[in-house]
């Protein structure tokens, strides 16, 4: 069993509510945190080892202590509640059921980061969700979590919630800020970073939900020891959104010490691939990561257990390996076609393409429609080669990373199941009618669960 | 002390680009310091323009590599860096068109936006000042790998004198910051996203502000055109001639597209890199189409690289006159000026009244 730190309390009745939430130990960080230095906070999450959940994997307590402080200019903190990534809904899960723990979180990182306006971006989708945030955010307030000279240091924060009207790319730090100003969602160019003209051109941070509500624990337990549940740098817990075709899909807190083959087939989590069918190929870290088939994996290509940690999915760097991302973790059985799925991304990344930069707008594009032809039967052996091409010249030559995002999906899909892609295009008819199946991918070892 | 300090001039930052090392002051961009290199050397830009604030960054034209960040932190950059966006540090190594992958990576992005591209020059317009298509030239294919139908937009007439031809677009954003940066109030921008995204007003309004017009001059390629000259002429057919007049509302600087008398077209002066020296107004732009209304100066100079330069002729050179030199230093005499200069010639002499055939004796009064 895994220890749990986030999720914890979720299941507690009314967790949801205040009363019920400061009963069970909540705003223990807020009135922990309060009386330390801000520094001292900030250094404490450097301590930890926490590392940000949106998908980068960026150290958190890094990332605070590039923020410039000028005299006299207003600092911000951003969370980042855009959670839009295809198979990503852990953010969802944490803010639905126990959203004070993201105020708490809030409350705590605004101390160490001077944060007097502090705001959550908020996917346009969740509008239930706006509620459950607004509804915690007045209960904080009014029981002095909030506002004005909050525990008596002097110390004023707010935190105002602002819907997104749904576009993928405002998920990006800084299309983000540009759409919390109120503008088009279009990337910034950087440098400058958010860290020295973020919103409204003053120093901002930019945080995902789970990475704030992580400092709540850490505060709690102290750096250190937060730093010791996990492996070597993947310090803490993951939240992993876990769906596709397993048995239990849904949100689950892993301490990264589990391997990927436990995480599929233990019951403590996925309890493995339903109607006994074996696994094909896994997203460990939503859609913009690179896809693995299965034997890669479970065991690295040096032959180790893969583990759920951001060194171990990343192993093999993009050749063998991929990302921990977001933590959406997309599961194929042997049913699943890699054309089909690789298409439905790429039309997914047309679609969210701001389309500023004229690789990512034209490129997205481009793909998508040979995707399109290969998928329904009228596609060339050399569109392959093609598709190969297009994704290179995309990947890094972008703004922001969306076209690296749509890029990789791409060149995973062709780089291990490229036969998947010649047999669709030498076998239009047939290819219409049923699926490759597993082919060689299927990891000879595997535990078939019936 | 500190006052000595001050009067000294900002220390220079040393910058190689593509092994040519220069001195530009701190904050000048990589691509404003190859443009002081000049040449080759200077990355195309199709969204920056120097002249408006925020722009640039977008097209990924100028990619270059940075093969050393600085002095101080000599690792190279890990990806290609957009020129017109990156700042010089001092002892930065860049690489231009010395670098493979910079030059793989231009190839990409001139295809990628031409693939939406109607290549309709023939009918278009800009053909003949078109930067994409000087682009298209320089690195472009000679054939499309793209087998899919391109995207097409309706054209718009954005009040009376600017048609929008969103088709040819290549969302540079240019006119946008011009409209944002020139004018009090925007009334266009960039709707929709992705490849579907298209500058559009807001529900048809048309563009009207003194100065809107400049849109059309910055627009890299035919999507913004001038309605009083849509069809009328090939650019190259036309002169342009350097001329001015006393306008109240601009500094009335301007070029125009004559053949013969007739003036076709104005537009602004344009410097070496195809950027407007001087914003014009829409009066001097569209209402002033007659010789009468504007002091020429002279014709203007065009690149002789550009197909514009067919025909055109900046001044008409003399041969040098040498028989000065010939002649010792002694000026010539001019035979056929006869009043003056011939002995023979005297205008005292009345040959009327010489009888017969006139004899050198006839001419000598001295006798």
């Amino acid at each position: 069993m895994g220890r749990k730190v986030l999720l914890d309390k979720a299941h507690i009745e009314g967790i949801r509510y205040y009363d019920v939430y400061r009963k069970n130990g909540g705003y223990a960080a807020v009135e922990k945190a309060l009386k330390m230095d801000p520094a001292a906070v900030v250094e404490e999450v450097k301590k930890s080892g926490l590392r940000g959940r949106g998908g980068a994997g960026f150290p958190t307590g890094m990332k605070w202590s590039f923020i410039a402080k000028p005299e006299g200019v207003p600092r911000h903190l951003v969370c980042n509640a855009d959670e839009s990534e295809p198979g990503t809904f852990k953010d969802r899960y944490l803010m639905e059921f126990i959203p004070h723990l993201l105020i708490e979180g809030l409350i705590v990182s605004s101390w160490a980061l001077g944060s007097n306006n502090t705001y959550i971006y908020i996917r346009g989708e969740y509008a239930w969700i706006v509620d459950i945030l607004e509804q915690a955010i007045t209960e904080a307030k009014n029981n002095g979590w909030l506002g004005k000279n909050i525990m008596n240091t002097g110390f004023d924060c707010e935190i105002h919630v602002q819907r997104g009207a749904g576009a993928y790319i405002c998920g990006e730090e800084t299309a983000l800020i540009e759409s919390l100003e109120g503008k088009r969602g279009n990337p910034r160019i950087k440098p400058p970073f958010p860290a020295v003209k973020g919103v409204w051109d003053r120093p901002t941070v930019v945080n995902n939900v789970e990475t704030l509500a992580a400092v709540v624990p850490i505060i709690n337990l102290g750096g250190e020891e937060y730093a010791k549940i996990g492996v070597g740098k993947s310090t803490g817990t993951k939240l992993i959104s876990a769906c596709g075709n397993i048995k239990k899909p849904g949100v689950y807190e892993i301490d990264m010490t589990i391997s990927v083959e436990e995480f599929i087939y233990s019951d403590e989590y996925c309890g493995g691939i339903p109607n006994g069918k074996k696994l094909k190929a896994c997203i460990p870290g939503g859609s913009s990561v690179p896809i693995l088939p299965a034997n890669l994996l479970l065991k690295t290509a040096k032959g180790e257990q893969r583990m759920m940690t951001y060194e171990s999915l990343s192993d093999g760097g993009f050749a063998t390996g991929s990302m921990m991302g977001s933590g959406g973790f997309i599961v194929f059985d042997e049913d699943q076609c890699v054309v089909r799925h690789t298409y439905t991304l790429a039309r997914f990344y047309r679609h969210e393409s701001c389309g500023q930069c004229s690789p990512c707008r034209e490129g997205t594009g481009w793909m998508e429609k040979i995707l399109k032809n290969i998928e329904y039967g009228s596609g060339k052996m050399s569109d392959i080669d093609l598709l190969w091409d297009i994704q290179r010249r995309i990947e890094g030559n972008t703004i922001c990373p969306l076209g690296d995002a749509a890029a990789w999906p791409v060149a995973a899909a062709i780089r291990h199941f490229r036969d998947e892609f010649e047999w669709h295009v030498n076998n239009p008819e047939e290819s219409q009618r049923r699926n490759y199946g597993l082919a060689h991918y299927a990891d000879e070892r595997q535990v078939v669960v019936g | 002390m500190a006052e000595e300090v001050k009067k000294e001039a900002p220390k220079l930052f040393k910058v190689t680009i593509d092994n040519i090392t220069i001195e530009v002051p701190p904050g000048t961009s990589i691509l404003n310091a190859a443009r002081q290199i000049g040449g080759e050397v200077a990355p195309p830009a199709m969204c920056y323009y120097s002249k408006l604030q925020g722009s640039g960054g977008k097209c990924r034209t100028c990619l270059v590599e940075v093969a050393a960040g600085s002095t101080a932190d000599p690792r190279p950059m890990p990806k290609l860096v957009a020129s017109c966006r990156t700042n010089v540090m001092d002892g930065m190594i860049v690489k231009n068109i010395t670098s493979e992958k910079v030059i793989d990576a231009r190839n990409g992005v001139v295809e990628f936006l031409l693939l939406n591209h109607p290549l309709d020059c023939p009918i278009c317009d800009q053909a003949g000042e078109c930067h994409l298509q000087d682009l298209s030239y320089e690195h472009g294919k000679e054939s499309t790998r793209y087998e899919f139908s391109r995207r097409t937009f309706e054209k718009h007439d954005l009040g009376p004198y600017i048609q929008l031809h969103m088709t040819r677009c290549i969302l540079c954003y240019r006119c946008v910051f011009t409209a944002d940066q020139i004018s009090k109030k925007r009334v266009h921008g960039v709707l929709d996203r992705g490849d579907h995204a298209e500058i559009a007003t807001y529900i048809e309004k048309s563009l009207d502000n003194d100065f809107i017009g400049n849109v059309i001059d910055v627009c890299p390629v035919g999507a913004l055109t001038d309605k009083t000259f849509r069809f009328k002429n090939r650019v190259w057919f036309t002169k342009p001639v350097d001329a001015h007049r006393d306008c109240p509302k601009c500094s009335g600087k301007v070029q125009l597209w004559m053949r013969g008398k007739e003036v076709f077209r104005v537009t602004a002066r344009k410097d070496e890199w195809g950027e407007v020296k001087d914003w014009i107004c829409n009066d001097c732009r569209f209402e002033k189409k007659d010789t009468a209304d504007w002091t020429i100066e002279g014709p203007s100079h065009v690149s002789r690289h550009s197909v514009i330069s067919q025909g055109h002729y900046e001044k008409l050179e003399k041969p040098n006159e040498t028989l000065v030199k010939v002649l010792d230093g002694r000026a010539p005499k001019l035979l056929m000026d006869i009043h003056s200069v011939s002995e023979v010639n005297k205008p005292t002499v009345k040959l009327s009244a010489i009888e017969g055939p006139a004899h050198s004796d006839d001419f000598n009064t001295a006798k």
